[in-house]
């Protein structure tokens, strides 16, 4: 499904990304977690080509990001993106927020884009609130209509770049449990998060970055989790420092 | 009181005398600020027009030639007096560039000062661009915008919003700048009050009326910007906007 061979990438003389080569399936769940600086986000950013690369690969279910000639909105379309600051259009009401893709880039009629995109709102428990505007809504709601927004377009693919790291604690719940839910049904989700309860519970494999972006680890999660000495002495130190509270 | 009253019909009876062709000098000075508002309004079409263009290419990172365009666009205009730019486009630009000499000259002054606020309100747009969060970018090119439809839809409304303040300012500043169009013998208010004052002498209350027509101008300009301004604000956002003025 995704295939990501030898990326590089550089800011300036800064190397952020090196060497990085993964492979996620159809229908895995991947977690990818890692001290700031690391080059996470600007990892997930490259597979959708929000980040370019100087240097590698990156297929999406065959096809080449990393070629100048590829469609990159009609790939990104299909390519669903939550991002840590939700990024709603907060100039739009919720409705139009989860339509206006879809009718502008996918070229679904008025109608048929808000039924499903109120399928979508009522499937993250949101359906009573389409009238309002993102400004309107707590962190965790905006985080849950910029989810439904992503599957309105009917992604094969999603993409969270610390989808919680912005919200208040009571609020992380009801985003994971969004995400928790569409990882039961089969999607196929690369998720950057320190959310480590959530890596244990959906997880199929994690994804190890140290500073320098470089994949120290790319294991299954019971690896992971369940062989700590087993891990790299990096990152037991960056384990034993996040679940020490 | 009945002198008083007297007195003041004294001082401006001349108004309503024939100037020798059959028309009053009211109906002239209405025409005059028919020509004022004429000139101000085209000038502010045009310079819309091209400060948003010229202020979004400036935002476009990655063409050396798109940039250095915008850039020097946006100094010559702003750079150059506006009676200088209106004398050259009527003496130079009309002289030299074949077909201008059948322009008129409305069109002309309408262009001088549309051009020179273009410069103004590109500068607002950018620095309106800018003031976005990156994200937001980000977000319209994820759902599978193009970069045109990503000014369009997400970046440009929300732009809007943002520039109201200073673009009310331009607005106001173009019905103002109107004024430099009697230079080139643009029948407008200043124009009008010059020449009424030559033959009536009537200094005072000429200039009285035509200062009294330039504040109504600018006071009808304000207000339907802050109606524009109410009637776009965001719910949830912008608190200041909707607690009126």
């Amino acid at each position: 499904m995704i295939e990501m061979k030898s990326v590089s990438k550089w800011y300036g003389a800064t190397q952020v990304l090196n060497d990085c080569s993964v492979k996620i399936n159809k229908g895995e769940v991947v977690v990818v977690c890692g001290p700031s600086g690391s080059g996470k986000s600007t990892l997930i950013k490259t597979i959708n080509a929000l980040e370019p690369i100087q240097k590698g690969e990156i297929w999406i279910d065959g096809v080449a990001v990393h070629d100048k000639a590829t469609d990159l909105p009609k790939l990104r379309s299909r390519v669903g993106m939550v991002f840590q600051h939700f990024e709603l259009f907060p100039h739009l009401s919720v409705t139009d927020n989860l339509t206006i893709a879809q009718m502008k880039v996918l070229g679904r009629r008025k109608d048929e884009a808000r039924k499903r995109g109120l399928q979508m709102l009522e499937r993250v428990g949101l359906i009573d609130h389409q009238n309002k505007f993102p400004g309107q809504l707590s962190g965790g709601q905006q985080q849950r209509v910029a989810i439904a927004r992503a599957l309105s377009m009917d992604p094969i693919i999603m993409l969270f770049d610390e989808p919680t790291s912005a919200l208040d604690p009571e609020m992380v719940g009801e985003v994971l449990d969004v995400m928790v839910g569409l990882a039961s049904e089969g999607m196929t989700m690369m998720v950057v998060t320190h959310e480590m309860g959530f890596a244990r519970k959906v997880s199929n494999r994690v994804i190890f970055m140290d500073v320098g972006g470089r994949i120290l680890e790319d294991t299954t999660k019971d690896e992971f989790f369940g062989k700590i000495e087993d891990r790299q002495p990096r990152t037991r130190e960056f384990l034993n420092k996040i679940l020490q509270y | 009181m009945m002198a008083y009253w007297q007195n003041v019909w004294d001082h401006w009876q001349f108004l309503w005398d024939d100037r020798g062709d059959g028309v009053t000098y009211f109906q002239w000075m209405m025409s005059a600020w028919g020509y004022t508002v004429a000139v101000a309004f085209c000038s502010l079409v045009i310079a819309l027009v091209f400060g948003i263009i010229i202020g979004t290419l400036r935002t476009i990172t990655g063409h050396r030639i798109i940039s250095t365009f915008a850039a020097t666009w946006v100094e010559l205009f702003r750079n150059i007096p506006i009676l200088v730019q209106l004398f050259i486009w009527f003496f130079v630009i009309s002289e030299l560039v074949p077909g201008m000499r059948s322009v008129p000259g409305f069109v002309l002054a309408c262009c001088a000062l549309g051009f020179f606020t273009s410069a103004r309100i590109a500068e607002q747009i950018r620095a309106g661009i800018q003031a976005l969060p990156a994200g937001q970018r980000n977000a319209g090119l994820a759902v599978g915008f193009t970069q045109l439809q990503t000014y369009r839809y997400v970046i440009l409304p929300q732009t809007f919003r943002i520039i109201i303040p200073p673009l009310t300012s331009e607005a106001m500043n173009i019905v103002k700048n109107s004024s430099v169009a009697f230079a080139v013998s643009i029948p407008e208010l200043i124009s009008f009050a010059m020449q009424t004052q030559e033959e009536t002498s009537r200094g005072v209350e000429v200039y009285l009326a035509a200062t009294l027509l330039y504040a109504i101008t600018a006071l009808a300009v304000n207000r339907v910007m802050s109606l524009i301004e109410r009637r776009t604000s965001i719910p949830g956002l912008t608190p200041q906007a909707q607690g009126g003025h």
